[in-house]
């Protein structure tokens, strides 16, 4: 997946993404990090065509996203947000099995996959398929989530800041699974944080987003050694964590 | 002789006058949903047309139902003495709720769900028949119930222009000065809204349930 100088203008003519040149490598984990508004989210939409890019193009899998069909291309790539965005009039299984439905698959195949697909995100299938949403914790909710996103075996996956509506235990265990599942699947996942901690923990390297326009990629190891005045910014906040937990 | 004496001893034509109508509102019904329903969901997404179309249809249920009727009925094609042009009037008036209550109905279904919907590859017509309709059901059964009820009441007036139905004895009575006669056609009518409100309240509350 590449971009190559992408940008997204609204209307109005104000860039919410500016000239984005980024390759992101088949396996890895590349997380956007930056403040609220920095255009993580667009950049994000911008790869399954939620949003379409005003200049420049995305390759995907080599081909523009643009020569894609919206449908397929979405499709093909697993999408989890913030509040789940979980079908509330659907049980656990329907949810989960969406996308599968959506391609037809055979009706056994379905069921199987979608057992698989519940165990391996930790909630045991006799247990929770019938449930509605509405019966879920916001941790399960977001399982389900992680669950129906990757039903269909999508090649690729977005993560627009999945855990950040948990409390920190919850949200602690979920990003320990997560990052064992994603060396585990090898997916190319590219996920979206304003959390510093959970951007050095998951990702394999980390793009750093200021104002639309990308500072750089950095692995976890250098990120927090390199100069601009935004890491600083963020490598601070991470310190007065530090400094509340009793000055270590 | 009092209300229900009468009822009993003119029963035949009570029931006749309820079947008019119960055919005036279901037909009235029927179109004005046939309008409502696909007009609310065409305007989803544009709120300066839909502005301007719940405008008007708020200005059409300002005109006093009587007067309406009346001027109804020199027009061409619709207009005249009788049960279509009462029909017309009727679906103008419940047409108002269902569209009003399809577009808001529709427009408060969580984005964050509709999000994830398209994201994952739903087509715009997979989204519309599987997560918004479905989840904006109780508000669109309610805009539907309160229309029901309000053309219940309407449909009364419609005798007026020689439509029939149970408003035939209320305008008997209030010529005849009798409220035994205006009451054999109230009481049936009232019974009407109450029998469909709580049929469709029924539903409501079931599809909220899902």
């Amino acid at each position: 997946m590449e971009f190559r100088g992408t940008t997204y203008r609204l209307p109005s003519g104000t860039a919410l993404v500016s000239g984005l040149n980024l390759r992101v490598a088949c396996g890895e984990t590349l997380v956007l990090l930056g403040r609220s508004g920095s255009g993580k989210t667009t950049t994000l939409k911008l790869i399954n065509r939620l949003l379409e890019p005003t200049e420049g193009e995305i390759l995907i899998s080599g081909h523009p996203s643009l020569s894609w069909d919206p449908i397929q291309l979405r499709r093909g790539i697993g999408y989890v947000i913030q509040d789940a965005g979980l079908f509330p009039h659907w049980t656990v299984e329907r949810n989960v099995g969406l996308v599968p439905h959506l391609e037809k698959w055979p009706e056994e195949r379905i069921q199987t996959r979608v057992r698989e697909m519940l165990s391996l995100v930790g909630l045991p299938p006799e247990e929770f398929s019938n449930r509605l949403p509405s019966d879920l914790s916001g941790g399960q909710k977001q399982r389900v989530g992680v669950a129906r996103a990757l039903a269909a075996d999508p090649p690729i996956l977005l993560m627009d800041e999945p855990f950040a509506a948990l409390d920190p235990i919850t949200r602690a265990d979920l990003q320990r699974e997560f990052r064992a599942l994603a060396m585990r699947l090898k997916k190319t996942i590219v996920f979206v944080t304003h959390d510093v901690r959970e951007a050095l923990f998951l990702g394999t390297r980390i793009a750093l987003l200021d104002q639309g326009r990308l500072v750089g990629v950095y692995a976890p190891a250098e990120f927090l050694k390199a100069t601009e005045p935004e890491i600083h910014a963020f490598a601070a906040s991470l310190d007065f964590d530090r400094g509340q937990k009793g000055g270590q | 002789m009092n209300w229900y004496e009468f009822l009993l001893r003119n029963r035949s034509e009570v029931f006749e006058r309820s079947l008019e109508h119960i055919g005036l509102v279901g037909a009235s019904m029927a179109i004005s949903l046939a309008i409502g329903l696909p007009l609310g969901i065409a305007l989803v997404g544009r709120a300066k047309m839909q502005r301007w179309v719940i405008g008007a249809a708020n200005v059409v249920q300002t005109i006093p139902s009587l007067a309406l009727f009346g001027f109804l009925i020199p027009v061409p094609w619709i207009g005249g003495v009788g049960a279509s042009t009462a029909i017309v009037a009727l679906s103008l008036y419940a047409v108002l709720p269902i569209l009003r209550n399809t577009c808001t109905g529709i427009a408060e279904v969580d984005p964050a769900v509709v999000e994830s919907a398209r994201g994952m590859g739903m087509t715009s017509w997979q989204v519309l028949w599987q997560v918004q309709l479905p989840l904006a059901a109780p508000v669109l059964l309610a805009g539907i119930r309160v229309s029901t009820a309000m053309c219940i009441g309407i449909t009364t007036i419609a005798a007026a222009i020689g439509a029939g139905g149970l408003g035939v004895f209320i305008f008997r009575g209030l010529a005849m000065v009798n409220n035994q006669v205006i009451l054999a056609g109230a009481i049936p009518a009232a019974f009407l809204a109450i029998v469909a409100d709580s049929g469709l309240g029924y539903f409501q509350r079931s599809s909220a349930r899902r």
